[in-house]
């Protein structure tokens, strides 16, 4: 993985001086609250209901074992033991004292790790593939392209100030497992018919209150250009995103009004331009990136066997496992969705064990997915036993991968200001209905996302089952939305009629699932049945 | 005509008044403009030559139009002064002097303290901009 020189370490040194200062200001009453505020945003500080909550960057998902451990200290030494893994691939902490912030800082910048641009109006933490240089579809790692423009877009002195947050994600293989289409820039990094690899951009996509999926505005900008390309997307926002209202103010409002072929010729006008200025780093660079991101050492000899004579874990190799490029060797993930759990909630103890499980099995590297789980990408299948064994001495071995119970939720009112009803609650009554009546099994995969608000924290827009929270006359009060999806063939989920109270969302939930199972043919998913009979069917059953 | 505080430059500072965009189309033999955030820079390029002084006003230091006027008129050659005033504040200043911002008339005075240590701050930076410093990836690869 990718690791800092005496630069990179110098700017996230620098930031938290500079953060240290910023904070001793505002504590003097030398800063105003209302100038602190985007300061310490743009470091990821938010004032939430009963507390600051602190979101750590973690670029691209992809973490080493010994920042894993920091991470798990932090939990312990300023937080309440406990790290909460978001759907932007980051880790955030709850009960965080602003006094303390710089400190927690310098030891994050020990292991190169920060909190830079993980709010506020700025481009915030790239995302990318949880599989990236694992998965067995990949045309090649797609890391290192999100590593330039890390770097390009951290401190940009130009777009510290956009209209709106700004989320770009970068993938490299045909299967999107990252929402690429749902973000303020997706970009997939392709082959063309002259064999030669480049970008295609897609701008304008987003969830929030007025989910879209993003038109591609270029099928191809190659490589040497690719920082350009993103400062053209980047210009043409900030000089002409709506200010006038925050809820029509992100990219998707811009390309939607403009339409996305003037905005595409407007970027292009730009990007002419600016091929002109030299803000292109050379091609050397990109390759000093992707020389951190060479295979790690398999073993040639590797055996694709796996002893199945534990049932349990038979199961557990059959749901969490996917695909490696490499023979002999698989991509795990561990389920932070114990049945009733809090989804994405780790525990220090937890951090500790997964930490220690990447250094042993994986090459002491793991990733964070936008689903909230943890992934050790490069496994011996041989190894997969004692793993295993291991997690589960954790309670980390929930086989639920991607079924009913492995819930994407946003904190929801329990935590955050801006909610209007609480997602974990509802997570954790649907995850143990499920589990315990065997019903999470036979439906297999079925991705439910929750937001405990319409700015879709939860993605429930893209989930086959969304589930959005809503205040009805002061109380907490359930949408459910159908048909949502966030891979390729991207779709948004459609509301169903009217909301129910807590309990009569799960059982609204399990109603669905029942015209699924009694309507579905060999091999349909969920969505796949879903699409061929059409919501009529699932309404009738939900409110007739 | 706003004071600058800070000024980094050695001409003599313009005397004119700044007149607006529009008014500056009907008039084109001034020598100082100011762009509000709704203004398009790209309409003063024709003019850059006889151009002394650009201001640019941020009524709010949250809206960051004004970063991209001033990198486009730069970019587009000009080298007069081009003047930051408004909510300017020091935590934003280091960035408006990246792109291309040579002086700065804030609302509020600056505590000059607190401006040297921000100016002083960063000892590289990620980006090529026109102000003439050397990014890191240019650094990295002589």
């Amino acid at each position: 993985m990718y690791r800092y020189d005496q630069y990179d370490q110098a700017m996230v040194d620098t930031r938290v001086a500079e953060f240290r200062d910023q904070v001793e200001r505002r504590l003097s009453g030398k800063l105003a609250e209302e100038h602190f505020r985007p300061l310490r945003l743009m470091n990821g500080l938010y004032l939430q209901l009963h507390a600051y909550m602190l979101r750590v960057a973690v670029p691209y998902g992809t973490l080493s074992g010994a920042q894993m451990h920091v991470l798990a200290d932090i939990a312990d030494k300023y937080d309440r033991g406990y790290g909460h893994f978001t759907t932007r691939q980051n880790i955030q902490y709850n009960w965080i004292k602003l006094e303390e912030t710089p400190d927690l800082l310098a030891d994050l910048a020990a292991v190169e790790m920060h909190a830079i641009q993980t709010s506020g109006n700025c481009i915030r933490n790239i995302s990318s593939d949880q599989y990236a240089g694992a998965a067995a579809d990949e045309l090649i790692d797609p890391r290192p392209y999100a590593e330039l423009l890390r770097q390009w877009s951290s401190f940009h002195p130009e777009f510290c100030t956009l209209p709106r947050k700004f989320k770009i994600c970068v993938i490299a293989s045909d299967t999107d497992r990252a929402a690429m289409k749902l973000h303020d820039i997706g970009i997939r990094i392709i082959r063309n018919d002259a064999g030669e690899i480049g970008a295609a951009f897609y701008v304008g996509g987003g969830m929030g209150r007025t989910p879209m999926i993003a038109p591609c505005i270029r099928e191809f900008v190659p490589l040497d250009q690719l920082v350009t390309y993103s400062e053209a997307c980047l210009r043409v926002y900030n000089r002409y995103g709506r200010r006038d209202n925050k809820y029509k103010a992100r990219i998707k409002i811009l390309v939607h009004e403009l339409g996305a072929a003037e905005y595409t010729r407007q970027v292009e006008e730009e990007f002419a331009h600016l091929k002109t200025q030299g803000i292109e780093p050379p091609i050397a660079e990109l390759e000093r990136i992707k020389t951190y991101f060479a295979d790690p050492a398999f073993d040639a000899d590797a055996s694709d066997a796996i002893d199945r004579s534990d049932a349990l874990f038979a199961r557990w190799v059959d749901r969490n496992t996917h695909p490696h490029k490499q023979k002999g060797y698989a991509i795990a993930t561990i389920s932070l969705k114990p049945v009733g759990g809090i989804p994405g909630d780790a525990s220090a103890h937890q951090m500790h064990v997964m930490a220690d499980l990447a250094r042993d099995y994986s090459f002491d590297e793991c990733r964070v997915t936008h689903a909230q789980n943890i992934v050790l990408a490069h496994v011996r299948k041989a190894d997969l036993y004692a793993l295993w064994q291991k997690l589960v001495a954790a309670d980390l071995a929930t086989a639920n991968l991607d079924t009913i119970g492995d819930i994407i939720a946003c904190p929801g009112l329990d935590y955050c200001s801006l909610a209007n009803a609480r997602s974990i609650p509802v997570a954790q009554k649907i995850s143990r209905r499920f589990a315990e009546s065997g019903k999470e099994d036979a439906i297999g995969e079925l991705k439910l996302k929750i937001s405990g608000c319409i700015n879709a924290c939860g993605h429930h827009h893209a989930g086959h089952i969304g589930i959005l929270g809503v205040d009805r006359k002061g109380t907490e009060n359930y949408q459910l939305l159908l048909g949502g999806c966030e891979g390729d063939d991207t779709s948004l989920g459609k509301i169903t009629g009217p909301g129910f109270d807590e309990d009569g969302i799960v059982d609204a939930v399990e109603k669905a699932t029942d015209v699924y199972l009694a309507q579905r043919q060999e091999g349909e998913r969920f969505l796949d049945t879903y699409r061929r009979i059409g919501v009529d069917i699932f309404k009738e059953a939900i409110y007739g | 005509m706003v004071e600058s505080q800070y000024r980094f430059r050695d001409d003599e500072p313009v005397g004119d008044p700044a007149v607006t965009v529009d008014s500056f189309a009907e008039q084109s033999n001034a020598s100082a403009v100011r762009i509000e955030p709704g203004d398009d820079a790209r309409e003063l390029l024709p003019y850059l030559e006889q151009l002394r002084l650009v201001e640019v006003n941020f009524p709010a230091f949250t809206d960051g139009r004004g970063y991209s006027a001033a990198r486009v008129l730069r970019e587009a050659g000009y080298t007069g002064e081009l003047r930051a005033v408004g909510e300017v504040l020091v935590d934003q200043i280091a960035a408006l002097r990246r792109c291309g911002f040579d002086s700065f008339a804030p609302d509020k005075p600056l505590d000059p303290a607190d401006v040297d240590s921000a100016f002083a701050r960063w000892p590289d930076v990620y980006q090529a901009t026109t102000d003439g410093r050397v990014p890191i990836w240019s650094k990295r690869h002589g």
